[in-house]
């Protein structure tokens, strides 16, 4: 899986959370809760997301590297190694 | 006849529109099925029916704005024939043909309104003029800027929120509450869980405030028709931003029986389901303590307003690391500041003081939640 179809994943299950969430307008190196009103349930639910489509399980003690759009797509292209 | 009225789903609640009936004359019926869907201001609502019995007849159409405590349909309870050739006896007691006043209907005809949907409050139930007049009030809307939900909701909003400023002698309270036994806990507790099981501390928090309601009975209620009805169940209402704006405080039913688990899943579907409009009348009627947590948002503390005719209402802020004396020694630990807006009608600083300070100990025991 490339980047963009990281990328595309993560926008995808993003816009499950939040509809408001325009596609283009994410800056990628900008930090996503700064982006995107999400709270603890939200982002609970982004990491089940991504569990569930891409078959990862994010620690929470990995939480904290999951900042910005690039950081989540380079943490998630490691795991899936 | 069993008489199937638009129940109040909260008290900014007035009217409500029916969208949708999801019975026909002749079906079954039992308690707690969804009978009908019904737009508030701040959502459509799956309506429950409290009775067994079965639908004789729909008076109130799809698309008809109705007030709170209209009749919507009849129903046969168990084993009740329905009355076709005038039964003698049945008649005292369930007129056929509404009784209704001479002038009440003149006055009907030229306002329109369905008298089927009138509640009546005169002699053996007939309808008055007033009630029509009534009927025709809460069916329409105040004049202001119409259509738009985000409009209808901050009304509602501003209405509940006016009334209880209006009505309620609020005292407010907060407490520090160290939580770094429950954050240990919960990360451990996290790091076995699958995915999909994970807990948020969220629901440590609401486990926490419902057992210690149920020791402060007069915490978890409401206040009608002047006096405190104390409740046996503990319902959290759950303070839920809607990401379009407004919020709404469905609640969690049993709050302090369901294991945290379960808890944390049952929160998590209300969250979902608050967001996508479909929540159940039961969930909007019976909530008895109001719980909101803005601690995502980095606030410190929230003093709320209470949710009327709820007497109680625990805020949290956010988790942070601050300075914190134990035993003589200072150190960092994750604090969360709780605070507690309270009825003074029903309980005083002191009894409210001893609430935030359970709810404290038993966050320091996160074993025991």
């Amino acid at each position: 899986m490339d980047d963009s179809q990281i990328r595309q994943a993560l926008l995808d299950i993003l816009r499950r959370i939040a509809p408001e969430v325009e596609p283009g307008t994410l800056l990628p190196d900008a930090k996503l809760r700064d982006q995107v009103d999400l709270d603890s349930m939200d982002f609970l639910n982004l990491v089940v997301g991504l569990h569930e489509r891409l078959g990862i399980d994010i620690p929470e003690a990995d939480y904290a590297r999951l900042t910005t759009p690039d950081a989540i797509t380079a943490y998630l292209k490691a795991k899936l190694g | 006849m069993i008489e199937f009225k638009l129940p109040s789903l909260g008290a900014d609640m007035e009217q409500g529109k029916l969208l949708e009936w999801k019975v026909k004359p002749g079906d079954p019926v039992k308690k707690g099925d969804v009978v009908a869907v019904v737009d508030t201001s701040k959502a459509a609502i799956d309506v429950e029916i409290w009775q067994e019995g079965t639908v004789f007849r729909l008076l109130a159409q799809a698309g008809e704005t109705l007030p709170v405590g209209a009749v919507m349909a009849l129903l046969l309870a168990p084993g009740e024939q329905p009355a076709t050739a005038a039964p003698p006896a049945a008649a005292t007691t369930l007129p056929q043909r509404r009784r209704v006043a001479p002038a009440a209907r003149k006055r009907a005809e030229e306002l329109q309104v369905n008298l089927d949907a009138v509640t009546g409050t005169g002699p053996q139930g007939a309808v008055t003029v007033e009630d029509v007049e009534q009927a025709m009030a809460a069916a329409t809307p105040a004049p202001a800027p119409t259509g738009d939900r985000q409009t209808e909701m901050r009304r509602a909003i501003a209405a509940a929120m006016a009334r209880s400023k209006r009505e309620i002698p609020h005292y407010y309270l907060s407490e520090s509450i160290p939580l770094a036994r429950a954050g240990a806990w919960l990360a451990a507790e996290n790091a076995r869980r699958p995915v999909t099981a994970r807990l948020l501390m969220a629901a440590l928090l609401l486990k926490a405030v419902a057992l210690a309601a149920r020791q402060f009975p007069e915490m978890n209620g409401c206040f009608q028709d002047g006096a405190f009805r104390p409740s046996a169940a503990v319902h959290l209402g759950v303070a839920i931003a809607l990401r379009q704006g407004g919020l709404i405080a469905p609640a969690l039913h049993n709050t302090a029986d369901l294991p945290l688990g379960e808890l944390m899943a049952q929160l998590s579907d209300l969250v979902r389901r608050a967001r996508a409009g479909s929540l159940r009348s039961s969930e909007l009627a019976d909530p008895t303590l109001t719980v909101t947590n803005l601690g995502d948002q980095g606030v410190e503390s929230v003093h709320g307003v209470i949710y009327p005719p709820q007497v109680a209402l625990v805020g949290f802020g956010k988790v942070a690391l601050r300075p914190w004396v134990e035993d003589g020694t200072l150190q960092a630990l994750p604090l969360l500041t709780a605070s507690l807006s309270a009825d003074h009608r029903v309980s005083d600083g002191h009894r409210g003081a001893l609430f935030l300070a359970r709810i404290r100990d038993l966050l320091q025991q996160p074993e025991t939640l």
